[in-house]
């Protein structure tokens, strides 16, 4: 236990810089899905048939195939044909793709779930439908999409790894090194495992107290 | 005339529905729509403020003709008040919000002006200890009463009614119809639908039956409810009664 506990220390710091690499990888995946995700969402709830056909092809392509097949077209394929980005960007575009691909179908949930007579509320008083978007669906769209986006933004974190294929130096990556170098991938799978859990861990409890944070009184959204 | 309206039709998957509505409502009067469940009223209503735009017939606020394409719609609806039977209220918001929803957003108020507007009303229909509750900590007589407030903030020149009480337990429409009395006693125009018959019976000016998409019959409650003309209308307002 002691030698673990040793062993464990002499690789942390190697870990960390490869945690600092994915929790960067996560931000920018969770900021862009979440963003691109609530357009797309908007789009398939409200914009013309055009729209809607262009967000629904997006939506079933990316969810029809595998991340890493995105992964790997992004940066392997792309570079075939002279598009050559740094395995960072590679992943954190296939990533961000990927995750708003599925963050818009929870925003198209959320926003299902809302009454419409609230829309028809605002048309009723003279107001457009660009009034009852903005006033009205979005604030209420973002407070019940939370649960199920809290699943996909705990699911990204984890996704990240995946960037480990094409050379991005993230937790992962940086485990594998280590595990090969001390040959001991047992030990080391376990700390990059705890790293993750306590990554989760904090992000769940975030995005609870968000929830409760803005929950509409009265309505006991899931709390 | 306040509000004109000239052989309005609409049908939904070639069913008709309205077939040939005309009436008018003068300044100041309450005008209650009858008329068995399917008849169209609620359709009428929507149709009035182009919710629901009519395939033919025109409908005239004042001067302006709403069913001329150049018609500024947005404008004519926040001058026609809608209270929907199932309130519609804006969850997320506060009772204050709700109520400041039109002045601020619609008629472009300043936040101020807006807010005293709101209280005003929400003053009026007796709810201003409510200001910071949100709409699901209300009962469903105090979330009505909200959203004739909010319809209210708007100044407008009538106020429409899509059965404000059928979602509401019996104990709670008094509440409601008190409300929608005591604007009428201040010379609010109003055209309600509803089945409420002492209400038609006391506070209406004239009584609409709408049957199959038309107007079978009209006249004051008076005549409505001894003489009226048509053996469906008898038929129909005895039914009613004996509900009550």
């Amino acid at each position: 236990m002691e030698e673990f506990f040793t062993y464990a220390l002499s690789i942390l710091p190697s870990l960390l810089e490869g945690t600092v690499i994915t929790l960067e990888l996560s931000a920018i995946c969770i900021v862009f899905g979440i963003v691109a995700g609530a357009l797309l969402g908007l789009g398939r709830v409200y914009g013309n048939k055009i729209v809607y056909r262009l967000v629904t092809i997006y939506v079933e392509v990316v969810r029809g195939t595998p991340l890493i097949t995105q992964v790997f077209f992004i940066y392997f394929g792309l570079g075939d044909i002279g598009v050559l980005l740094r395995p960072v960007l590679a992943a954190g575009l296939a990533l961000a793709i990927n995750t708003a691909a599925y963050q818009a179908e929870y925003f198209r949930g959320a926003i299902r779930a809302i009454k419409p007579g609230q829309v028809t509320a605002v048309l009723a008083m003279g107001g457009t439908k660009f009034d009852a978007i903005r006033y009205v669906v979005v604030p209420q769209m973002f407070r019940l999409v939370i649960p199920s986006a809290s699943n996909e933004i705990i699911y990204m974190i984890k996704c990240t790894s995946i960037a480990f294929t094409v050379g991005v130096p993230e937790l992962m990556y940086k485990a594998n090194r280590e595990g090969l170098m001390h040959f001991k991938y047992v030990e080391t799978y376990i700390v990059a495992a705890l790293i993750y859990v306590v990554i989760i861990l904090v992000v769940a409890e975030l995005l609870k107290m968000l929830e409760r944070k803005i929950a509409i009184p009265g309505l006991g959204l899931n709390v | 005339m306040l509000l004109k309206v000239d052989n309005l039709h609409k049908s939904f998957d070639g069913i008709k529905i309205l077939n040939g509505i005309s009436f008018d409502l003068k300044k100041g009067e309450v005008t209650v729509v009858i008329g068995p469940s399917g008849s169209g009223k609620s359709t009428m209503l929507r149709c009035l403020n182009c919710l629901t735009p009519p395939e033919e017939g025109q409908i005239w606020l004042e001067d302006v003709e709403l069913t001329s394409s150049e018609a500024d719609m947005n404008d004519a609806r926040s001058k026609m008040g809608f209270v929907f039977q199932d309130f519609n209220l804006f969850t997320h918001l506060t009772v204050l919000d709700n109520v400041r929803f039109g002045p601020l957003r619609v008629n472009g108020k300043s936040k101020k002006e807006a807010t005293d507007i709101a209280l005003e009303e929400i003053e009026r229909v007796g709810m201003i200890d409510k200001v910071d509750a949100y709409p699901a900590q209300l009962s469903g007589g105090q979330k009505q009463r909200i959203s004739i407030a909010r319809a209210l903030a708007l100044k407008p020149q009538l106020i429409m009614f899509d059965e404000p009480t059928s979602a509401l337990d019996p104990e709670l429409t008094n509440e409601v119809l008190a409300v929608m009395s005591a604007l009428a006693k201040d010379g609010m125009t109003l055209l309600v639908v509803t089945h409420e018959m002492g209400f038609a019976r006391s506070v209406a000016d004239r009584i609409i039956f709408l049957d199959q998409g038309v107007i079978l019959e009209k006249g004051t409650p008076d005549k409505m409810f001894t003489e009226p003309e048509h053996e469906r209308t008898r038929t129909f307002l005895k039914m009613l009664s004996q509900l009550d």
